[in-house]
């Protein structure tokens, strides 16, 4: 049962792209910041788990990039509630 | 500041060009590339067309940031990039850079800065859609980012 407090923090936003989106099936998730998730590479572990889409999304996870608030980051970046994150393959435009 | 559109519709090169050198006397040199949906005559499963799919909401800030950069390393005198989303059949252009300096050597070498970053920094996404109906993503390639790296390099 979450409190008060916990229910007033925004969730974070998650989108998915290319291959990613088919995978897991879903282009958005809003999700609150999960328990013991600090970084992308924790918030990647999570969501590995929600489902064997998920799962099959985040399988190689050398072929997944990461973006918060529209810039790229590291597995090491430490998420806060609110923020917007996204994963895609590796880039191919151009 | 430099000219920069994420659109579905085609674009005009030779208008594009026009539209950049229009009332200017201090540009010597415009560098200009194209790419286009190539279609391998000699493969067996031929392309039929593109889809280019984008993260709209960092697109158009990541390639102002990436024109900022070319700006800034050989003082461009103007820039154009515009790059098309959506299902793009074979021969159709993708993307149009343009660059202007005051000499040949900096608009050239900005051209191709702006195009080899553009295809490793900008949140862009092809997917293959071949003659037998078969789709596949594309994969990046190790060659696009040895061509982006060499810029990092060099520091400038």
């Amino acid at each position: 049962m979450s409190t008060y407090i916990e229910r007033m923090k925004p969730p974070l936003t998650i989108l998915y792209f290319a291959w990613l989106r088919e995978r897991t099936g879903a282009a958005e998730e809003t999700l609150p910041l999960p328990d013991g998730v600090e970084t992308v590479a924790d918030l990647i572990g999570f969501l590995a788990a929600r489902s064997p889409g998920h799962a099959s999304a985040f399988q190689n996870r050398r072929t997944v990039r990461c973006a918060v608030n529209q810039e790229f980051a590291d597995p090491m970046v430490i998420l806060r509630p609110g923020d917007e994150v996204a994963f895609f393959p590796p880039v191919t435009g151009g | 500041m430099a000219h920069i559109k994420v659109q579905t519709e085609d674009f005009d090169t030779g208008a594009e060009i026009a539209a950049l050198m229009s009332g200017r006397t201090d540009i010597g040199g415009i560098g200009c590339f194209v790419g286009a949906v190539r279609d391998d005559h000699t493969a067996n499963n031929r392309i039929v067309a593109l889809t280019l799919e984008h993260y709209p909401d960092m697109t158009e800030r990541a390639i102002e940031r990436i024109a900022a950069e070319a700006e800034r390393r050989w003082s461009l005198l103007g820039c154009t990039v515009i790059h098309r989303v959506g299902r793009l059949q074979a021969g159709a252009n993708i993307v149009l850079v343009i660059a202007a300096a005051s000499h040949r050597q900096a608009a050239l070498d900005a051209t191709s800065f702006l195009i080899d970053w553009l295809k490793t920094k900008a949140p862009f996404w092809k997917r293959e859609e071949f003659a037998d109906g078969c789709r596949t993503w594309v994969a990046a390639r190790d060659t696009d980012d040895a061509a982006a790296s060499r810029w990092e390099d060099t520091g400038r």
